[in-house]
Order: C-alpha cells, then sequence, then structure tokens
C-alpha cells in the first residue's frame, strides 16, 4: 500500500504540480504534522468565518453588543476594588491580581466549556461537508481568544491609565504565560471535543472539572498564602509539588509576576523569582505541546468517524 | 489520469441496539450488542480526469454512502479510496447556513467550506446573487428567506466554486424548470471545463444524456459499470423485475393469463415512447376448461395511480366465442395522446356481466413515455400544416 501510495504521489508530482494525492484507508489516519498544518492553512478562511459567524450570532439582537464583553473586566476592577477598599482584604490592589489571572482563566474554561460541545453542535456541517475536523475545537477556542485580548486591552488599559503601570523586569512574562495558556486550551480543548462524541456526559463532567480545577488554581487567593500554609505540614512538599504539576498554575503564577507589583507583592506572589518563573512557564510550554500533539492525534484519529458516531 | 479510485472499498455501519452514548452507560453495560450492516461491499471503480460519472441505484443501494466515502467525510471499513485534486462535495445545498447571519455572509461562510478564499468569493458574489436572484434580500438575515431562496442560494454557492472534482448528491432536482435549466447549463459548462464530475440521481434520462460513464450499485455492490445506456437499461430492467414481484392478481382462473406484453417499435428496454407513437398491448390467454364468450379489458392508469384510459374486447364488439385452448389477444392502441410519464397497464379477463372474474392482473405491466424537453402539453395531438400562397 505504501509503495503504491509513493508511485501515484511521483506520478502526481511530474503531471500536475498541484495535484495532491489523498488516500483514505480504512486506518485511522496517522497525524503528518507538516502535512495537516499545510491542510489546515489551507482552510484558514473557514476558521475565520466560523470565529466571525459566532461571535455575530453571540452578539445579534443585543444593543451593546460586543460592549458586554468589554464592560466585564471593567465592572469587575469597580465591584472587587470597592469590596476590598470597604470589607478589607489582605491582598492589597486585589481587582489588579485577580483579573491578572482571571482573564486568561476565562479564556481556557470558556473554550473547554463550549469546546467541548463544537463538533457536536455541527453535526450537521460533520455529517455533509468535507473539511479538517480541528476547525470546529480551533473556532471555539478561537471566540474565546477574542474576547480574552478584548477584555485583556481594557483591563490593561485601565490599569495603565490608573497609574499602576508596568515594570519592564516583570512583564516579559507575560507573553510566555500566554503562549502556554494557549496551546493548554487548544490541547485539553481538542481532548474534550473528540470524547464528547462518544460520550455526551464529557460536557457535565467538564463543568465539574473546571469548577474543582479553578479552585486549585491561584487565581483568586494568594499562591504564597498556599506555600506558607503547606510548609507547616510534614506532607506539605509533596502537596506543593503536586500543586504545581498544573500548568494553569504556572501560568496564573507567572501572568500575576508580571502584572501585579504592589508594595507588598512579595507577600502574595507565588515564591518564585522571575528566572524560575521563567523555566517553569517555558517547562510548561514544552509540556502542553507534547500534550497538543498527542491529544491532537486522537483527534485526528477519532475524527475520521465523527461522521458516522453523530 | 485518475481523478478518484475506489479500490475495494467496503463500509460497515454498526447498528446498535442502544448506542451508549454517555460514560456511565459504558461503564455500566458492560459489552454492546451491535449488528453489521454493509452500506457497500467491494466496490471498485476508476474515474477519469474530466470525466462525468453517474451513480445510480434504488433507495440504500449505497450511492449515498460511497459518495461520502470519497468525500473523506466517511471513512471506508475495507479498502482503498485515492483521489487527486481540490474537491468540492455537494451532499448538501447550503450545509451551513446560518439563520442569524445575512444572505451575504453566509455566502462567504458557505463558499469557504467550498474551498473559496474571502478574495475570491468577492470576486463571484454578484454572480452567485445574480444566479440565485435574491439581489434584494441578499443583505437580510436568511431566517426571512423562503425554503426556495434558501435553496437557490445554496445552489448558486455551489456552482460558483472552482474545484478539479466535483461530488454532487441529488441535488440538481430543485427550484423551479427555468432554475434547473441554468443549473444543468452550468453543470455542461463544468464538464467542458475538463472537471471531473460524480453525480448522484435517481433522474435515469439526465444522467444517460449527461454522463460519459455510470455505475449502478445494487446493496452497495458494483451491478453494473460501463456506459450510461447499458446501466441504465439494467437499472430499467431491475425496475421491471422489481414491479413483477410485487404485481397482485386474482380470479378463479377459469381462464388463466398467461403472459402480457407491450409492443412498441422501439425496444422497451431501450427508453420510454415519445408522445405520438403507438403501442400493441398482446395478451397470451389459456383456458383450463372450456369457457363460453369470455371478454378481455385493459386499463390505463398514470403514475400518481389515476385511471387514464380503458377498453374491452366487448366495447370493440369483438366476441371470442367459446374459449378452449390458448389464444392471443392484441389491442393496437393508436397514436397515444398521452404525455410524459410512466403508465401502468391492467390486465384482465371476465365473463360479458362482470359476474365472474376468471383473472385480473393489477397493473403489473408498465411502459413510459418521455416528456418532450421544454414542452408542457397536457396531451399530444397529431399537427399538420398546410401553408399556401394567396
Amino acid at each position: 500500500m505504501t509503495c503504491a501510495f509513493r508511485r501515484a504521489h511521483a506520478e502526481g508530482a511530474t503531471i500536475a504540480a498541484t495535484a495532491d494525492v489523498i488516500e483514505r484507508t480504512s486506518e485511522p489516519p496517522r497525524l503528518r504534522l507538516r502535512h495537516r498544518v499545510r491542510e489546515l492553512w489551507s482552510y484558514r478562511e473557514v476558521l475565520l468565518n466560523l470565529v466571525r459567524k459566532e461571535l455575530k450570532v453571540k452578539y445579534t439582537g443585543s444593543v451593546l453588543g460586543a460592549i458586554w464583553s468589554l464592560l466585564n473586566p471593567v465592572v469587575f476592577l469597580a465591584v472587587f476594588t470597592f469590596v476590598s477598599k470597604v470589607l478589607g482584604n489582605s491582598i492589597q490592589d486585589y481587582a489588579v491580581f485577580l483579573l491578572a489571572g482571571l482573564l486568561a482563566w476565562n479564556l481556557f474554561a470558556v473554550s473547554l466549556g463550549t469546546g467541548a460541545q463544537s463538533v457536536v453542535a455541527n453535526s450537521n456541517l460533520v455529517k455533509k461537508v468535507y473539511f479538517p475536523r480541528e476547525i470546529l475545537p480551533l473556532a471555539t477556542v478561537g471566540v474565546a481568544l477574542v474576547d480574552f485580548v478584548l477584555q485583556s486591552a481594557v483591563y490593561l488599559g485601565i490599569i495603565t491609565l490608573f497609574g499602576y503601570g508596568f515594570v519592564l523586569a516583570f512583564v516579559w512574562l507575560y507573553p510566555l504565560a500566554i503562549v502556554a495558556a494557549l496551546v493548554f486550551t487548544v490541547a485539553v480543548t481538542f481532548w474534550v471535543s473528540s470524547m464528547n462524541v462518544r460520550y455526551r456526559d464529557m460536557q457535565h463532567l467538564i463543568g465539574l472539572a473546571l469548577l474543582v480545577w479553578f479552585w486549585l488554581t491561584p487565581i483568586v487567593y494568594s499562591a504564597r498564602t498556599v506555600y506558607t500554609t503547606l510548609a507547616e505540614k510534614s506532607w506539605g512538599a509533596l502537596a506543593w509539588r503536586i500543586y504545581l504539576l498544573n500548568p494553569m498554575a504556572w501560568v496564573v503564577m507567572g501572568l500575576q509576576r508580571a502584572l501585579y507589583h504592589s508594595a507588598d507583592a512579595e507577600k502574595v506572589l507565588a515564591p518564585f523569582s522571575v528566572g524560575h518563573l521563567a523555566v517553569g512557564l517555558l517547562v510548561a510550554i514544552a509540556a502542553v505541546t507534547a500534550l497538543l500533539y498527542l491529544t491532537w492525534r486522537l483527534f485526528f484519529a477519532m475524527s475520521g468517524d465523527f461522521a458516522e458516531e453523530l | 489520469m485518475r481523478a478518484i479510485e475506489v479500490d475495494d472499498v467496503s463500509k460497515r455501519f454498526r447498528m446498535y441496539r442502544e448506542k451508549p452514548s454517555s460514560l456511565k452507560q459504558r461503564l455500566l453495560s458492560g459489552r454492546v450488542r451491535a449488528d453489521d450492516f454493509w452500506a457497500l461491499r467491494d466496490v471498485s471503480l476508476d474515474i477519469d480526469q474530466g470525466e462525468f460519472f453517474a451513480l445510480i441505484g434504488h433507495n440504500g443501494s449505497g450511492k449515498s454512502t460511497l459518495l461520502k466515502v470519497i468525500a473523506g467525510i466517511l471513512r471506508p471499513s475495507e479498502g482503498l479510496v485515492r483521489q487527486r485534486g481540490r474537491l468540492a462535495g455537494l451532499l448538501e445545498l447550503g450545509a451551513g447556513f446560518h439563520p442569524e447571519l445575512t444572505g451575504r455572509e453566509n455566502v462567504y461562510l458557505n463558499t469557504a467550506f467550498l474551498g473559496l478564499s474571502h478574495r475570491q468569493t468577492d470576486a463571484v458574489i454578484d454572480d452567485i446573487v445574480g444566479f440565485a436572484e435574491v439581489e434584494e434580500f441578499i443583505d437580510t438575515q436568511v431566517k426571512f428567506y423562503s425554503a426556495g431562496m434558501l435553496m437557490r442560494l445554496g445552489f448558486a454557492c455551489a456552482v460558483h466554486v472552482d474545484p478539479e472534482v466535483i461530488l454532487i448528491d441529488e441535488v440538481l432536482a430543485v427550484g423551479d424548470e427555468s432554475f434547473q435549466a441554468r443549473c444543468l447549463d452550468r453543470i455542461r459548462t463544468f464538464q467542458a471545463e475538463g472537471r471531473t464530475i460524480v453525480l448522484v440521481t435517481h433522474a435515469l434520462d439526465l444522467a444517460r444524456q449527461l454522463c460519459d460513464r455510470a455505475v449502478m450499485l445494487d446493496h452497495g455492490r458494483v451491478h453494473a459499470l460501463g456506459s450510461p445506456e447499458e446501466v441504465v437499461r439494467e437499472m430499467r430492467m431491475t425496475i421491471l423485475k422489481h414491479d413483477l414481484e410485487y404485481a397482485r392478481e386474482e380470479g378463479s382462473r377459469e381462464i388463466e393469463i398467461l403472459s402480457g406484453a407491450l409492443l412498441y417499435g422501439v425496444d422497451p428496454l431501450d427508453g420510454p415512447l415519445r408522445p405520438g407513437e403507438s403501442v400493441t398491448i398482446q395478451v397470451d390467454l389459456k383456458a383450463n376448461e372450456p369457457v363460453d364468450d369470455p371478454v378481455v379489458s385493459f386499463a390505463l392508469h398514470d403514475g400518481a395511480n389515476n385511471f387514464v384510459f380503458g377498453g374491452d374486447t366487448a366495447r370493440q364488439h369483438v366476441a371470442l366465442g367459446l374459449l378452449d385452448g390458448k389464444r392471443r389477444v392484441r389491442f393496437e392502441l393508436g397514436p397515444v395522446p398521452l404525455t410524459g410519464g410512466q403508465y401502468w397497464v391492467t390486465l384482465g379477463v371476465h365473463s360479458r356481466d362482470n359476474a365472474r372474474v376468471y383473472h385480473v392482473q393489477d397493473q403489473r405491466y408498465s411502459f413510459e413515455i418521455r416528456q418532450v424537453e421544454g414542452r408542457r402539453d397536457q396531451t399530444f395531438m397529431p399537427v399538420a400544416v398546410e401553408v399556401e400562397e394567396l
């Protein structure tokens, strides 16, 4: 079969350079990255159109449209600044601290929540039209990403406007953390969207898992507190290590270090230097990229049967 | 060069009694009971570049499954499909149209699925809108469109893409006559441009007129493969056989109808009759016991089971006398004034007062009359024209 394929390919190459030979066999397809990325690239218009469609559908019929999405961080900043001023919170400039991690978490959680249903919800397309199925979960991540970018722009704009500013020594962690968050989001979304085709209760499971996961990630509370609390326990060192296996913990700690620098930041932020965090994020990026490869392979192998399973 | 090679392809569907669709069920139920259903079995065929190829067969014969396997929507269970060149599958018109988006936005979305970039669509959007005749509504959300408008817009998108291989599933039967004619024009243009077209259709005459080659599938296997004339003839044969199995018969059988036949100038399997040609209904009888003065009758029904015309020997003042042994009766029908469609023939033998029915074969035989293209006549009359100088 491979021999026949090579011959066909050579023949195709000599006669018509554009004519790619596509083979469909009974074997679940094996992911050949370079080939697949090229295929996805040729379908980028579909991805863009789907993202545009989702955004349009999401905001048509509402008066303020995309403003709703932008209001989110504004209201959060206002409410949490007010609440922590009135009630007194141990974390100074709490709203700045909270949103640093929360926006990235929302990108992750929204992508997973809607991504789980992305293939199932588009069953009419999957059954009737050929296109690389990865487009569907990627489109949900794309929609969440647009929201994330808009909200981050508002958030970063507001903290600059109110004179909070950035510290050059820290802020370069920001892109590293975003890359890690994005790759991890895509990887997990691939997995949940393909699993949900076979087992529809995946989407409920995801809801619960995200709730637990949210509280296992230092978004609303300080990572330093976790560290000091655990340090007093005999099993604390091990628990702390397990706590750090969570890629989202590194993303959030990185973002907080990049953007939050109040007077007593050291009492709040994770007990790692910038360099340590950078290394941690690079390791996380390597790990989630490997994970992406695995979940992509799984998704790709399963995608051949989506039309049948739906 | 081959555009599509289908090599020993089989497709199995698992028909679950009750499919475990959740983790919980999967964990609790243990082994899953499923029956296998083979929608395709050892199908092999090659389609050359630039060829217009028709897939025909009865409902459930596997045509659409084969098309989906070629399109890459379904994975073969066995075998191999090799396909060369950019492919657009029109398996459903307007797949992915979203009701909240405007016609224009949906066009961009739909053509993207068919492989067009935004800029390429910019170049053809006016043609698409014109072709679909929805100029005034193109910036309206498609939820306000009529079914016909949606269909036309879907087809317009589909025929303005630029693929090397086009798969079409039964979508030609949309719209009114003038729209259909334009669709066919477009398909012929595709053909002339040397694109490969694979068409699934029930319209046998269309397949015969347009296609270079055809395959007939039956229960997932290749039943006939070759020139469209041969394959369509084979398809007509199996339709006739199929009809025979379902025909109803009744009667006391003192006299039996041995066989009935429809005779006309052309070979009956060579295709339908034209309006104005004549038909002979020939009935062979055999008396199992001597019967005096039987009457032979026939009736014609159209495709919608409306009675069209009938006649019998008594009405034509022909008496058969005492029937003992075998007898052949022929009804010669003059220029048939019927227009396009399928007609069914019922034959009967009974006593003159209709009190005893010896044998009736209910709509067992059929013939087809071809609709002359572009005519909407309800009946046919021979017309003679005379012109003279005054």
